[in-house]
C-alpha cells in the first residue's frame, strides 16, 4: 500500500507542471502505470480524492494505462509475454531474462484549463 | 474556456531520485558508503545487521538508519551494541523514501563514519520502488519464505547487489532448494552475489563481511 507515498509524489508533480502553464484547473490527468510497481487504481483515485482538496487538481479524473512486462531472453535475445509464475523461455527453456518494461510510473499528459 | 492538452511524460518519481543522488553526493563527499537492506519482515534483518556490527566494528564505524511503520524496537537493540541506530517512523507508510532518508542522515556526523546501513521497512514491494540514496542494495531472503518468492517479487531481486539467503541452519527442515536458487536470481539479475548465511550461527557471514568490505575499499 505505497499508493499515499505515490499520489503525494504524483500530486506535486502534476500542481507544478499545471502551474507552469499558469493552468486554473487540472481537469484530467493521464497516468501511464507499469504492472510491477503494485501500484493500484482504486488506492490511487481514493488517495487523490482527498489530498488533491483545495487544489487546482481537486475533482480532476485519472485515466490509467496499465503497461506490462515483457520478458528478454539473454541466451535466444527474443522478447516474450510472461505467461505464469515462471521466467522460462519459449525457445531454450531457460530462465536466464531480463524484465522489459513494466516499472513504467508517469504522467503522460494532462487536461487543464 | 477552451481546455489544453499538456504533454508532460513526467516520470513522478522523479523528485524522490533527485533527493536519492543528493543523498548519495552527500555521503561521497565524506567517503560514506550506504547499504539499504530490504525484506520481508521477519527475515531477520536486525539480526543480522546485529552480529554484522558486532564483527566489524573495531575495523570501521557504523551506523544504522531504522524504518519502522511504528515502535523503536529495532533502534533499541541496535543502540545497545555502542553504535548511532536512527529510528525514523513512517506513521503507517509501507517503505522509506529519500527524503526521509535525507533527515536521518543530517543527524549522523558523516565525518565519524564509514558505513550506513539503512534497515528498510520489511515488505518485498514498496520498498524497491524507491532510490534512498543508498550505494548498495542487499536483499534478505530467509529459508522459511521459500525458494519461489523471485518469481512473486522479480523487481526487488533485480535490483539487489547482493541477495542474502537468512536461516540457512534451518534449511534442512523447509524444501528451499538452494542448488537451483542461484540460476534463478542471475538469470534476472546477473551482476547479484548470492550468499547463503545465518546471521543467528554466524555461518557464511564471512562471505557477507567480505563483500562489505570489497565496498568499503572501492
Amino acid at each position: 500500500m505505497h499508493e499515499q507515498s505515490i499520489v503525494s509524489y504524483l500530486l506535486s508533480a502534476a500542481l507544478e507542471d499545471a502551474q507552469k502553464d499558469n493552468a486554473e484547473r487540472i481537469i484530467s490527468i493521464k497516468l501511464v502505470v507499469g504492472e510491477l510497481t503494485g501500484v493500484e487504481k482504486d488506492a490511487v483515485d481514493f488517495y487523490f480524492g482527498f489530498m488533491s482538496k483545495g487544489t487546482i487538481a481537486e475533482g480532476a479524473s485519472i485515466e490509467y494505462e496499465f503497461t506490462k512486462p515483457q520478458l528478454r531472453c539473454r541466451e535466444c535475445d527474443i522478447i516474450f509475454p510472461r505467461k505464469d509464475l515462471f521466467f522460462n523461455c519459449p525457445q531454450c527453456s531457460k530462465k536466464a531474462v531480463e524484465m522489459v518494461g513494466g516499472r513504467e510510473l508517469y504522467i503522460e499528459s494532462m487536461e487543464i484549463i | 474556456m477552451d481546455t489544453k492538452t499538456l504533454t508532460v511524460k513526467r516520470d513522478i518519481l522523479s523528485a524522490n531520485r533527485k533527493a536519492a543522488d543528493d543523498n548519495r553526493a552527500l555521503l561521497d563527499k565524506h567517503n560514506v558508503r550506504m547499504i539499504n537492506i530490504m525484506s520481508s519482515p521477519g527475515s531477520g534483518k536486525t539480526t543480522l545487521i546485529t552480529r554484522t556490527i558486532n564483527s566489524l566494528k573495531d575495523r570501521c564505524k557504523i551506523a544504522v538508519i531504522e524504518g519502522d511503520i511504528a515502535s523503536s524496537i529495532d533502534a533499541d537493540r541496535i543502540s545497545k551494541l555502542g553504535v548511532t541506530a536512527l529510528q525514523i517512523n513512517t506513521g503507517g507508510g509501507c517503505h522509506l523514501d529519500a527524503l526521509m532518508t535525507a533527515k536521518a542522515m543530517e543527524k549522523l556526523d558523516l565525518e565519524q563514519l564509514d558505513l550506513v546501513f539503512i534497515e528498510n521497512v520489511g515488505n518485498l514491494v514498496c520498498t524497491a520502488d524507491f532510490d534512498l540514496g543508498a550505494h548498495k542494495n542487499a536483499v534478505i531472503l530467509s529459508v522459511p519464505e521459500g525458494d519461489d518468492k523471485p518469481y512473486k517479487y522479480p523487481v526487488i531481486f533485480m535490483d539487489a547487489d547482493i541477495v542474502l539467503v537468512n536461516k540457512i541452519d534451518v534449511i534442512e527442515y523447509f524444501d528451499f532448494n538452494m542448488d537451483t536458487f542461484p540460476e534463478v536470481i542471475r538469470g534476472l539479475n546477473p551482476e547479484a552475489s548470492v550468499v547463503p548465511v545465518s546471521g543467528k550461527s554466524g555461518e557464511g557471514m564471512d562471505s557477507w563481511f567480505l563483500w562489505l568490505e570489497e565496498i568499503l575499499t572501492r
